[in-house]
C-alpha cells in the first residue's frame, strides 16, 4: 500500500494559468486542467500550437507556476517549487545543449548540480552514452556533432539524473523525416529501458499515435479528451478531437433513439444505423454528427450501401486511393481504398456511386 | 587552347589583385600617417639626448633607458638602482587592475538588468549608460570633484543631516582617483558585455535549472562562461586607457599620486626630457603589449578547448 503512494505519479488538478502584462489583456493559456499521468506512462499532451501544451509543459517542468489548482508529484505539491527542486528533466525543441561544453560534460552537468560522487558521475555518464549510442562521441565539442546526434546528448543529459518525469517539448520537430521516424523508436526503447515517465509534447497527430500509451488532446487551453491512441482515434469525444487526429468524415444526421453506448440514427438517404456514443458526453435525439473514418467506409455500386454519391476527385496516394465523394446533400465525403491487386470495381470521376458504412464504425461526436 | 584561356584567366587575376591593393591603399594610408609614424618618432626620440629646452638632439643613446632604471651619480658616473619609476608603474598597474575589477563588478549586473528588460526599452537603457559619454571628460572629473571634496554634496549632506561631525575625506585619496577612472570607463565595460549578454540564450539558464542549477551556480557555469568574449573585450577597453590615465588621476589624486600619465607629461613640460618621456611611452606600451598578448593566448585556448 505505501509503495503504491509513493508512486501517485503526477496529477494535474484543475491547474489554469493566466498571463499578464501591463497594458495588454490578460492571456488565459490554460482553464481548468486536470489529467493524472501514471508512473511510466508514455504520455503525450497534443494540440495545435497555443492550445497550452507547452504552457503545461513548462509549469510541470517549474518555469512557470498555476495561476489556479495545484501539480502534485507522488502525492507532494509541486506548484510552486524552483525548477531545480524538482526530481523533473526536460529535453527542450532547441535541444539547449551548452555550446561551452563537451557532450561529456552537458551529461554529467545534472549529475554534477546534484554533486554526485565523481566516480558515480564517471559510470552514469558512460552508461547514458551507450545508451543513446553516443559513446564515441563523448569529447566532442557540441557544434561538432549533428542535429541528430545533438537531440541523442539531450536525451542523455536529461535522462543522467534518472527523473521521475522526462518532459520532451516536440523534440522530433527539428528533425528530418527519416530520423523523426528511428527517434520515435528509439524514444519507445529509452523509455521502456530506464522505466521514467515520459511526457511528450507534439502538435505531430501520426506520432502521438505511434508512441503513446495514453494522450491528452488539447485545444485552446483545455483538454478536449484523454485516452489511449485507440480510443481517441476510434471514439473522438468531440468535432476538434475528432478532426485534429486524422481524416474525418463528418455527416449530420437525425438521432431517433439514445443509450450511454449507442445511438439509433437516420442517415441523408433515409437508411438507418447504429452509432457508438463516447465515454461520458450525453446526446439527445435530434440532429447530430457522426464521424465515419475515411478507411472504415466502403465504396459500394450505386444504389448499394447506406448513402449516395458522386465522385468528384481522385488522388492516388501509392498504398491506397481517396476517392472524394459529393453526397446527395451537398456535403463532401471521402472514402479510402487500399490499392491491392485484383480490384475490380473502380469508379472515374463523375460516377455515381454508394457508401456503405458498416455497423460499429459511425461514432456520434459532440459539435 | 585551354593556354590561352588559363593565360587570359591568369591576367585578369592580376588586374584583380592590383585593384584590391588600390582599395586597401585608404586603410594603410591612415594606418601608415596615424599610427606608425608618430609611433616612430617616440622610438627614435627615446633613443636621443635632451635638448636644453625641450626637444631632442643626437647623439643616439640608450641613456633615456638606463636612467629609467638606475640614476647616474655625477661624480664618479657610477650607476645605482632606482626603482622610483618602477614603482609609479606599478601604482599605475594596480589603479588600472583595480578599475577594471570595479567596473566589472557593477557592469556585469549592469549589463545583465539591460538585456533582461523587454526589447523596446532596451534602447532606452542603452542611451542612459552612454549620456556620461555626452559631456567633456575634464567637465565631468570636475563634477566628481565637486560632490566628494570635504565641503562637497556628500560632506554637506551627511554634515547637514547630523550623521557627522568631520567631513569625510574622499578627495585626494585612492578612493577617489579609483572612482573617477571607474566612472570614465564603466560605459567602455557594460556595452562589451551588453553585446555579449545579449546573444546569450536564455534557454540554456532555463536548461540549467532544469539540470538542478541554483542560481549562482548557473550564473558562474553557464552564464559568466558565455559572456566571456564580452568580459574580454571590456576588461581591455578598461585597463588599457586607465593604465596610461593622465587627467582623472592628475586632478583627483590631486598630484599625490604619481601615476604613469601625470610622469610622462612631466618629462615632455617641466622636466624637459623628452628621451626619457618617450622612453617611458615605450616601456608602458610594451607591458601593455606583452600582457595583452598573454591575455589573448589565454583566452584563445579556452575557445578551443572550452
Amino acid at each position: 500500500m505505501t509503495v503504491l503512494e509513493s508512486r501517485q505519479g503526477l496529477e494535474i488538478h484543475h491547474v489554469g494559468k493566466v498571463f499578464s502584462q501591463p497594458g495588454r489583456p490578460d492571456f488565459r493559456a490554460l482553464d481548468d486542467v486536470s489529467i493524472r499521468i501514471r508512473p511510466n506512462e508514455f504520455f503525450t499532451l497534443l494540440g495545435p500550437s497555443g492550445c497550452g501544451k507547452t504552457t503545461l509543459l513548462r509549469m510541470i517542468a517549474g518555469f512557470e507556476h498555476p495561476s489556479e489548482g495545484e501539480i502534485r508529484l507522488d502525492g507532494a505539491d509541486i506548484s510552486v517549487k524552483a525548477p531545480y527542486e524538482r526530481p523533473v528533466n526536460t529535453v527542450f525543441q532547441s535541444y539547449a545543449l551548452f555550446p561551452h561544453l563537451t557532450v561529456e560534460d552537458n551529461i554529467s552537468f545534472g549529475l554534477e548540480m546534484l554533486r554526485r560522487p565523481k566516480a558515480s558521475i564517471d559510470e552514469t555518464v558512460t552508461r547514458m552514452l551507450a545508451l543513446v549510442r553516443m559513446t564515441e562521441m563523448r569529447n566532442r565539442k557540441i557544434q561538432q556533432i549533428s542535429g541528430g546526434q545533438q537531440q541523442r546528448v539531450a536525451l542523455a543529459r536529461a535522462l543522467a539524473p534518472h527523473p521521475k518525469l522526462l518532459l520532451l517539448d516536440e523534440p522530433l520537430s527539428a528533425l528530418d523525416l527519416k530520423l523523426r521516424k528511428e527517434m520515435q523508436i528509439e524514444l519507445k526503447r529509452l523509455q521502456h529501458e530506464t522505466g521514467i515517465t515520459f511526457i511528450f509534447v507534439t502538435h505531430d497527430q501520426e506520432e502521438a499515435l505511434t508512441m503513446s500509451d495514453r494522450i491528452a488532446v488539447m485545444s485552446a487551453g483545455r483538454v478536449q479528451q484523454i485516452g489511449s491512441p485507440r480510443d481517441i482515434y476510434d471514439r473522438p469525444a468531440n468535432r476538434f478531437a475528432a478532426s485534429f487526429i486524422g481524416e474525418t468524415n463528418f455527416v449530420t444526421v437525425k438521432l431517433l433513439t439514445v443509450s450511454a453506448t449507442s445511438g439509433e440514427l437516420e442517415l441523408p438517404g433515409g437508411t438507418v444505423i447504429h452509432a457508438g456514443v463516447p465515454d461520458g458526453v450525453k446526446f439527445s435525439p435530434g440532429k447530430a454528427t457522426i464521424v465515419v473514418r475515411p478507411e472504415h467506409a466502403e465504396l459500394v455500386g450505386a444504389g448499394a450501401g447506406n448513402l449516395a454519391g458522386t465522385v468528384t476527385n481522385i488522388v492516388y496516394f501509392g498504398t491506397d486511393t481517396h476517392y472524394h465523394l459529393r453526397l446527395k446533400d451537398e456535403s463532401s465525403f471521402i472514402v479510402r481504398r487500399q490499392n491491392r491487386h485484383g480490384l475490380s470495381f473502380g469508379p472515374a470521376i463523375g460516377d455515381e456511386v454508394g457508401v456503405l458504412i458498416g455497423e460499429g464504425v459511425a461514432q456520434l461526436v459532440e459539435d | 587552347m585551354s593556354d590561352t584561356a588559363s593565360v587570359s584567366l591568369a591576367l585578369r587575376e592580376k588586374a584583380e589583385r592590383r585593384r584590391s591593393r588600390l582599395l586597401t591603399l585608404p586603410a594603410v594610408l591612415v594606418i601608415t600617417i596615424f599610427g606608425i609614424l608618430p609611433l616612430l618618432v617616440i622610438v627614435a626620440f627615446s633613443f636621443m639626448s635632451p635638448g636644453a629646452y625641450g626637444g631632442v638632439e643626437p647623439p643616439f643613446t640608450l641613456e633615456a633607458y638606463v636612467s629609467f632604471l638606475f640614476s647616474r651619480d655625477i661624480f664618479d658616473d657610477t650607476l645605482t638602482f632606482t626603482p622610483d619609476y618602477v614603482l609609479i608603474y606599478l601604482r599605475s598597474l594596480t589603479f588600472a587592475l583595480g578599475t577594471t575589477f570595479v567596473c566589472l563588478l557593477l557592469g556585469f549586473p549592469t549589463a545583465y538588468f539591460m538585456v533582461t528588460r523587454p526589447v523596446e526599452s532596451r534602447k532606452w537603457w542603452l542611451l542612459l549608460v552612454t549620456i556620461p559619454f555626452w559631456s567633456n571628460l575634464l567637465i565631468r572629473t570636475y563634477a566628481i570633484m565637486f560632490i566628494i571634496r570635504d565641503e562637497g554634496l556628500i560632506n554637506n549632506t551627511l554634515i547637514g543631516m547630523g550623521l557627522i561631525n568631520q567631513p569625510i575625506v574622499m578627495l585626494y585619496t585612492n578612493f577617489s582617483i579609483v572612482l573617477g577612472l571607474f566612472y570614465s570607463f564603466l560605459p567602455f565595460m557594460v556595452l562589451p558585455l551588453y553585446s555579449s549578454l545579449e546573444k546569450l540564450d536564455f534557454r540554456l539558464v532555463e536548461a540549467g535549472y532544469d539540470l538542478y542549477a541554483t542560481r549562482s551556480r548557473v550564473l558562474w557555469r553557464i552564464i559568466v562562461p558565455m559572456a566571456k568574449p564580452g568580459i574580454v573585450a571590456g576588461c581591455l577597453l578598461v585597463f588599457i586607457p586607465t593604465i596610461g590615465a593622465y587627467v582623472t588621476p592628475l586632478i583627483l589624486g590631486g598630484g599625490t599620486h604619481l601615476m604613469v600619465g601625470d610622469l610622462i607629461a612631466q618629462q615632455f613640460g617641466s622636466s624637459r626630457n623628452w628621451p626619457l618621456g618617450a622612453a617611458q611611452a615605450i616601456i608602458l606600451m610594451a607591458g601593455v603589449l606583452v600582457a595583452l598578448f598573454f591575455y589573448v593566448r589565454t583566452t584563445s585556448e579556452a575557445k578551443l578547448h572550452g
